[in-house]
């Protein structure tokens, strides 16, 4: 999927599909506590308003389960010669750029959920907090290559704050 | 580095040269900074207490006294005058001896490269910075220490609190080592001739009133006068007619519609708290601003606050993030405008009090004084093409061929009043901003501060083909993001941008912002070279053991 904010000559790198999986799990895990919640206050407390938050959690987790694969495959990154692109969203577009010299760190995250699925999340951290760089449902052998060889390009463009 | 200390210190204090202070060897602070810190409160405290709970403390320790007559009659008619005296005596000894081993423990140690304090008697703190990092430096003069000619030295580094702190050290100590610490971080090479210390043989009173009366920059190294000068009447002003005017007189209308409507005269007591707040807001941000002074110096700009309690910080080259130009309403008939700046440094709400990260640089001043605070500011942006820019972003309303990439008209969809100001200007050096209508903003962003960049949209910008551009920089009070520009424009904004952000950090010297392009060279630091990749691969904990060793740019 391109659209006309992507820079020009894009190749977007495209995160695991397994990550698809994984949103889907965690939302169902998510609103299934929630639904399980309010049944249990409608059917045995007799609280009359719960029904609703049923319904509700119902319509956010289809809207979800809708809407999950098509985010997931919005992600995207690509390593250019001197910066890091990644883009994210599909209703709310965002694109980052970001040198390699501005690395102050990178993250590799795994939850419990990630792991059994064998997926890491890749967070760049520079010196700005907006910059909010992160790359979910990596696929642990490319998390942790493409976290070497970010660092190692980093230090070959070094710049200061 | 041995733990052993040298026997013979030399102290922080008038005697003591600079020179001798930064030459690497382990130094103690002023003899009363233990008292200065908190020690003078400290028995005030005491004090209150004592006064307070004397018939309590007495019950405790000496229970065969029994209530009535005066304790001091107790004591002579006991014949106990010496127990008492021991006991006070003991107490104000144990109390020396805490200051003493306080004042003893706390060393400093300032290298070609770094900046080391020690301190602490039971939980031991050694601080250790690299002066190539170094964010400010602040000289604070809190009232009743700079009484006693002392002053507190604050090295700002970035992060959250991340300052060293030398308190205190004799006032005019304190200024020769700034600026011998300014001269070993710069990376000049020679020796900068060394200021003769005027040896006056005038007695410690008049030297005491030399140094309180004393301007806040230094002559020998600023220009004597500050660049702007705040008249009384512009700062009371501008201080009533800030936005919290605004605020508070709202909340007086509101107050008296309820009182009317409802004839209940007991709300008009809710007014009392926020004329108190407000009032003690503009008391203090009053006399912040008094004899407020700037002034370029070789080794950056140097901006001075305050009339009782006095700071002065020096800032040194490429340690400004970036920059807005801002006007609230009220202000907009008299013309003025004030300067704010991101730094790296930051200080939490707890350790305010220290005024590290001083973010206002300007408070207020009119169309000239921002134009020469902001050649002082960003010397890069003194060519014409940036004056025109910056006269341009200050501008009512922007106009086509003003070098600003103005939003389109669909625009005022989303910016009712200011589309017509809205725009971005893109320079070698810097990002402009320009925004807002009713709060007119410029923000200007120097290029080799830009950490990354990002463009966005959501659903409204899709519809009326609008973006976002964002510039991301350290955290501060200005935010590089403008909203409602042409989409196509964003883009190219975009593609620009991320070339620039790399050309402007390989080009970047802030970091030894004195070493001459040789010295540059051959200190084997430069941003970009490749082969000192596997050098600077080392880790802090190496860097700490070999602390002589050039390492990157710093921030």
């Amino acid at each position: 999927m391109t659209t006309h904010l992507d820079p020009p000559g894009i190749q977007w790198r495209r995160v695991s599909s397994k990550y698809i999986a994984a949103e889907l799990l965690s939302g169902v895990l998510f609103w299934g506590v929630v639904i399980a919640v309010a049944l249990v206050l409608y059917l045995l407390v007799d609280v009359e308003w719960a029904i609703w938050v049923v319904w509700g959690a119902l319509a956010f987790l289809v809207l979800g389960a809708i809407f999950t694969a098509r985010q997931v495959r919005a992600y995207g990154y690509q390593l250019r010669d001197d910066d890091l692109v990644v883009r994210r969203g599909i209703m709310f577009l965002r694109v980052v750029s970001v040198p390699y010299g501005r690395m102050q760190l990178v993250d590799i995250n795994r939850g419990p959920l990630m792991r059994w699925l064998g997926l890491s999340e890749l967070k760049f951290v520079t010196a700005a907090a907006a910059s909010a760089v992160v790359i979910p449902g990596l696929p642990e052998f490319e998390a942790e290559a493409l976290r070497d060889r970010l660092v190692e390009l980093a230090e070959s463009r070094r710049a200061g704050l | 580095m041995s733990e052993e200390l040298p026997q013979q210190l030399s102290e922080g204090r008038r005697s003591a040269t600079a020179a001798s202070l930064a030459d690497g060897e382990w130094h103690r602070l002023h003899r009363a900074s233990p008292l200065l810190k908190g020690g003078i409160a400290l028995i005030a405290i005491l004090g209150v207490v004592i006064t307070n709970m004397r018939e309590r403390l007495i019950q405790a320790f000496v229970p065969q006294y029994t209530e009535g007559g005066d304790p001091v009659d107790f004591v002579f008619e006991g014949g106990l005058v010496g127990w008492a005296l021991l006991a006070v005596a003991i107490v104000l000894v144990a109390l020396l001896i805490g200051f003493w081993a306080s004042w003893r423990m706390h060393t400093f140690r300032i290298t070609e490269e770094v900046v080391e304090v020690r301190s602490g008697i039971v939980f031991r703190t050694h601080r250790r910075a690299r002066l190539d990092r170094i964010q400010g430096i602040n000289i604070a003069r809190p009232f009743i220490p700079r009484l006693f000619g002392a002053a507190r030295l604050e090295i700002s580094q970035a992060g959250q609190d991340a300052n060293v702190q030398l308190a205190y050290l004799g006032s005019t100590a304190a200024d020769e080592l700034r600026r011998e610490i300014l001269r070993l971080a710069s990376g000049t090479r020679e020796q900068r001739e060394a200021r003769i210390a005027d040896a006056s043989g005038g007695s410690l009173l008049e030297t005491r009133v030399g140094e309180f009366l004393a301007p806040e920059l230094d002559p020998d190294e600023a220009p004597p006068e500050s660049i702007v000068r705040i008249g009384i009447g512009r700062l009371i002003g501008s201080v009533l007619l800030s936005t919290s005017t605004l605020v508070l007189i709202g909340g007086a209308v509101a107050i008296i519609v309820v009182v009317i409507t409802t004839d209940e005269w007991g709300f008009l007591f809710g007014l009392v708290p926020a004329v108190i707040g407000f009032g003690s807001y503009w008391i203090q941000r009053f006399t912040r601003t008094l004899r407020y002074s700037i002034a370029g110096t070789r080794d950056g700009v140097r901006v001075g606050y305050g009339l009782l309690s006095t700071t002065n910080e020096t800032l040194p080259p490429g340690r400004i993030h970036s920059v807005v130009v801002d006007q609230p309403l009220l202000w907009r008939a008299a013309g003025w405008w004030e300067i704010k700046v991101n730094r790296a440094s930051q200080a939490t709400a707890q350790n305010a009090s220290a005024a590290v990260a001083n973010t206002t640089i300007l408070p207020v001043g009119d169309h000239q004084d921002v134009m020469n605070v902001l050649r002082l500011l960003l010397p890069d942006l003194t060519d014409l093409d940036s004056v025109r820019l910056i006269e341009a972003g200050m501008a009512p309303h922007g106009r086509s061929g003003d070098g600003f990439v103005n939003s389109p008209r669909r625009a005022a969809w989303l910016r009712w009043f200011s589309w017509r100001r809205n725009g971005f200007a893109v320079t070698m050096d810097a990002f402009f901003l320009r925004r807002g209508a009713v709060w007119r903003e410029l923000v200007i962003v120097p290029a080799p501060r830009v950490q990354s960049t990002s463009i966005e949209q959501g659903p409204l910008g899709r519809m009326t083909r609008l973006a976002t551009v964002h510039l991301h920089t350290v955290a501060g009070p200005i935010t590089a993001r403008l909203g409602a520009v042409d989409v196509d424009a964003a883009s190219a904004f975009f593609a620009e941008t991320a070339g620039l952000l790399v050309d402007a950090a390989a080009r970047d010297r802030s970091h030894r912002w004195g070493a001459s392009d040789s010295s540059a060279e051959s200190d084997t630091d430069s941003p970009v070279t490749p082969m000192s990749s596997a050098d600077s691969a080392a880790t802090p904990a190496e860097a700490h053991v070999e602390p002589r060793r050039e390492e990157g740019p710093g921030l």
